[in-house]
Formats: structure tokens, sequence, C-alpha cells
């Protein structure tokens, strides 16, 4: 798919933003040279991008986030290098905006920046099986108060409709009404309907724009169980 | 069969809080269990609940004093050293005989410790949560989806005993995402009107909620009444769950996180034909103590394993009237056990627990 040179996903908290930033950076990176990825979540400490920092790094993929992130100091802060996404203009960027409003509030500092540019794609994160974006009229809610706190407007929709690790493909299958009412409501493409890879044949040819994910960001105690980036 | 929702653990449990009756929650942030007051701020105002950022921990848990003593079902969160300031208003509950329900997301300690997951507050849940001769009903969740039905059971035992009770759960339980239902059935009524000071519209008599007993009789009836009380929790309360005990050599006890991470560790061990088995408290007091010592005629050796430096480990050997050898596997500070930490553990019972 052609890319934006600055690509934002944003979301309900848990609606595997930073999962798809991590797999859509890793894409881009096939096809560019220079690709970053900026975790700009300064709401939550746990499950972040920085966990695959090594990974990234080892990839080619350079990670911008705050100096504080995974070192359990708690302090919301904003990454120095973040504007270099702006004034770099031979880099493709990812950006991996916070949850909810208040992760989107801080984003905004860059908005007038990145809508002046006007080579960006803002994507919407969405996923029926989260209880606080289980249907239209709660989503589009979400959608409003991101929009707001960051000051720019959505340009298209991944579903990311999964249960984790239960995901069957009924359950992708029948989230496509949702994400279409979605669509129709606000007028955005479905960009991406996002499902773990083993259900990648059975869905491609059934949902809108399916793609293959990678389950890159684990919980913490399942960490030590599997490492993904092994295989 | 339910629809399933994905869910992190802390706001599942605030869902079922809320599915629980639960309209008043009171607290005052700390990680790891912020969300939990984030979802009760967007959710309250919606449902016609009250949702209070208090102005410190010790005026939260005096909230839920004051709404518990009104009949109302409340709900405060916090994690370790929150929990500590609450200590004092949670005896007062405990002292006056008031049904709530606190949640305690465990961080690591002592003092202000860090933010990663622990264990370490067990003895402060199970014998000692404030001042004075009491207990709590402490139950602690492994997986999101009992976050919601330890949520649900916690408030039923509280007013059923008209007693705080405490889900201890960590950083790991309330961070991880999880496939829920939230199907929980009907929630039981019980009435308070002998008890709750919740007006009297000039038709009663007052109710009077309180703990101050100055006359040493009456405050020493009250303490022996309570702990009747408890005996019934005791006999009647005791919940855990059993894993591979049918022919268990090696007995694990472990709860919440360590309990997952000691199931992988027994079938790796079962793999290389170790006769392993877990026996999982799911209420912490009351203590599953009869299951453990039934177990300890059977088998050789025990394992606690634990994010606290021998807590649990006590309760076990004081259960099984230390007819075994308890080891413990403890990994404390925000640490959790590894799968192999734990078979290390395994694979030493096997040879110690066989001297015996």
């Amino acid at each position: 798919m052609e890319s934006k040179r600055i690509t934002l996903f944003a979301g309900h908290y848990g609606s595997g933003k930073t999962n798809i930033a991590v797999n859509y950076a890793l894409r881009l990176k096939v096809k560019y040279d220079k690709v970053v990825i900026a975790d700009l979540d300064i709401v939550n400490p746990y499950f972040r991008s920085k966990d695959s920092e090594k990974q990234l790094e080892a990839r080619g993929i350079h990670l911008i986030s705050s100096e504080y992130a995974n070192t359990n100091v708690d302090v919301p802060a904003m990454p120095s290098e973040a504007y270099s996404i702006i004034d770099d203009k031979s880099i493709r960027a990812v950006i991996d905006v916070g949850g909810d409003d208040r992760g989107a509030l801080a984003m905004g500092r860059y908005a007038p920046a990145i809508l002046s540019e006007n080579d960006y794609e803002m994507l919407l994160v969405i996923n029926k099986y989260r209880p606080l974006t289980r249907d239209c009229a709660s989503t589009l809610a979400v959608m409003n108060e991101i929009e707001t706190a960051c000051g720019m407007k959505f340009t298209g929709i991944i579903n990311n409709s999964n249960l984790g690790d239960e995901t069957t493909a009924e359950d992708v299958t029948s989230s496509a009404a949702y994400a279409d009412e979605i669509a129709n409501a606000t007028g955005l493409p479905i960009r991406m309907t996002t499902v773990k890879e083993e259900l990648y044949d059975t869905l491609k040819e059934k949902v809108i724009n399916c793609t293959p994910i990678k389950l890159y960001v684990k919980q913490s105690w399942a960490k030590q169980e599997e490492d993904l980036w092994q295989k | 069969m339910a629809e399933k929702v994905l869910m992190k653990g802390n706001e599942a449990l605030a869902e079922a809080a809320i599915m629980a009756g639960c309209r008043h929650y009171f607290g005052y942030p700390i990680t790891p269990q912020t969300e939990i007051a984030a979802y009760m701020a967007k959710r309250m105002p919606v449902i016609g609940g009250t949702f209070l950022q208090a102005e410190s921990e010790v005026a939260a848990i005096n909230m839920i004093y004051g709404a518990a003593a009104a009949g109302k079902r409340a709900m405060t969160s916090s994690s370790s050293p929150g929990i500590a300031l609450k200590s004092e208003g949670i005896s007062y509950l405990a002292g006056s005989d008031l049904p709530a329900l606190i949640i305690n997301v465990q961080r690591g300690g002592p003092g202000l410790g860090g933010i990663q997951p622990s264990q370490s507050d067990y003895f402060q849940a199970t014998k000692s949560a404030g001042h004075g001769d009491f207990k709590l009903i402490v139950l602690a969740p492994a997986s999101v989806q009992e976050m919601v039905d330890l949520t649900f059971k916690g408030f039923d035992l509280a007013d059923k005993y008209r007693m705080p009770a405490m889900l201890l759960s960590d950083g790991t339980m309330g961070q991880m995402m999880e496939p829920v239902s939230l199907d929980m059935g009907e929630v039981k009524e019980y009435d308070k009107s002998s008890w709750a000071a919740c007006g009297t519209k000039c038709e009663r008599e007052h109710n009077v909620v309180n703990s101050l007993f100055i006359q040493p009789e009456e405050l020493e009836k009250y303490n022996f009444e309570r702990y009747e009380r408890y005996a019934q929790i005791e006999a009647n309360e005791v919940m855990y769950d059993e894993y591979k005990m049918e022919d268990a050599e090696i007995c694990i006890v472990a709860y919440g996180v360590a309990a997952r991470v000691s199931q992988n560790a027994i079938d790796k061990a079962r793999e290389q034909g170790i006769k392993v088995g877990m026996i999982r408290p799911i209420t912490l007091w009351p203590f599953p103590k009869a299951v453990l010592n039934a177990a300890a005629d059977k088998v050789k050796a025990f394992i606690s394993v634990e994010l606290s430096m021998g807590q649990m480990i006590e309760d076990v050997e004081l259960s099984i009237r230390c007819k075994k050898p308890v080891l413990l596997c403890n990994r404390v500070g925000g640490m959790i056990p590894t799968t192999e930490d734990v078979l290390n553990s395994i694979n030493k019972a096997n040879s110690v627990g066989g001297d015996k």
C-alpha cells in the first residue's frame, strides 16, 4: 500500500495501536531506507514500542521514545527527538499516539507542522470487542475526543477487532458490519483489517484490505515464555 | 454462551464492580491501578453513579466508610503504598461491621518501592490490614476473568458477612488483556435496613454506625461475635483450584501471576516425568488449610511460589502442620519468577522431598 511520509496510529487504549505501529514500520522498512517509529505514549508505562527497541534497531528502524519510557520511572514526558520527524523530510515516520484523548493531547504540539506539510495519514484503530468501543456510537465518541485533543482529523480506519489469542475467523468477519458502519458514518476508508497471521489465508478474500500482523508487543508475564522476534 | 469482550484486568474489574451494583467509587491515583479510576471517571457519570478523586488515600477510604454506612455498595482501589495509607480506615470499616470492596493492585515495596508487579502485601492483606483484631476476606485473581468474577464475589461476601473484602491483585493482572465474559447473573440484594444509616423518615429509631466502644465488656463482646462470623467464613467460603494434583508427588502452592507461571512449569516438569501439581488458593483468607493438610499426606514436598520474601509459605507450613518440607521459590521487587526458576525448585523438591 502507498504510504504517506508520516503515518499516525491512534485509538482507544488497548485497541492494538502499538503492535500495529511496529508491524507497519517493519513493512515500510522493506521499501524505504530511513524508517523511524515514535512512541509518544505519555500515559501507559507498560506494553510500549520501547519493549521492542533492540529488535527494531537491529532491523534498521530507529525508535524515538521518551528517555523515561520503560525505565520504571513513572514520568509522563515527550521525547526531545520527536521534532526530527518533522524536520527531516527524508525519513518515513510511524507515530504511535498514546491512548485516548489524553495521549493525543500531547501529540497536538506537532499537529501544526504535520498539517502544513500535508503528507500524512492518521489511522483510527478500532476493536469491536473492547467494551468502551463496542459499537459505532461509542467508537465515534472516542474518535471525536482524540481529534479534538490533537487538532487533527483521521484519514482512515484500521479494523483490528480481536479477542487476543482466542480470536477466530468468525470474530473477524462478524466485526465487518461494525467497521462498515463507522466507515459510513465518518466517510473514512477502511485501510486495513488486521488479522493474526494464522487467520490470513482464511480471511484474505473475506474482509476489506486484510493485513496479517504478528503480535510483537507481549504481556509482561508471557514475554519470557515466547519471543516472537526469535522466529 | 455469553459474548466475550477483550479487556485489561483493571478495566474488567471496574466494569464488574459497576455490574455488581457499585455506584460509589472513591480513589486516589497510583500506578499500576490508575485505569480503574480512569474507567470509573468515564462510566460513573453516565450511569448516575459517583466518581470522586479524593484529596488523599485517607480521604478516599473514609468516603467509602460514609457510603458503606449508608448501605451503598462502595469500592476504592490503590496500590501497595496507598493501601498502607488506607489501613486506618480499613480497620474502622471492620470495627463498624461495614461491607466494602478494597482493591490492591500490588507493586514492589517496601516504601515507595517500584511500579512493577509484586505480591509482597500478603501479610498486610491476610494478617494485618490495620490495627486491632479483625480479618478481611482476601480474594486473589489469576486471570482477567477472575478479576471480574472475584469482584462480583467480593461485593457479595462483604454484604453477606458485613465486613470489608479485599481483592489482592498485582500489576500483571491489572495490565494484561484477555477475553472475558461479563455475564455475572443476578446481583443478590441484602437487606441493610437494620443497620444502615440512610434516613429514618421519622419512622424508626436511628441506626448508629460506630466502632467506638469504651466499655471493655461491650468491645470484647463485639470482637467475640465478629470472630464467630469469621469462623463461619472459614468453614464455608474457602475457594481454591487444583491443577494435576491427582497423582502429584510435589505440590506447588501459588496464587495470582505466580500460579500462571507455575502452571507452565508443571507442564514442563511432567514432560520430564516429575509428578507435580498445584493447589492455587483463590481465597487467601480464608486460606485453604484443609485441602493442603490432606495433600500433605500424599505428596513428599511443597513449593511456595511467591513474588514476596516468603510470606504465604508460613500459611502453607501452618496448614500442613510442618508434616512435609516446604521450599520457597521467589522473585521480588517487581521481578516475576521464570518457568525455569520454578522448574529448578521442582527438581530440588524432587530430591529434597525424597529424603524424608
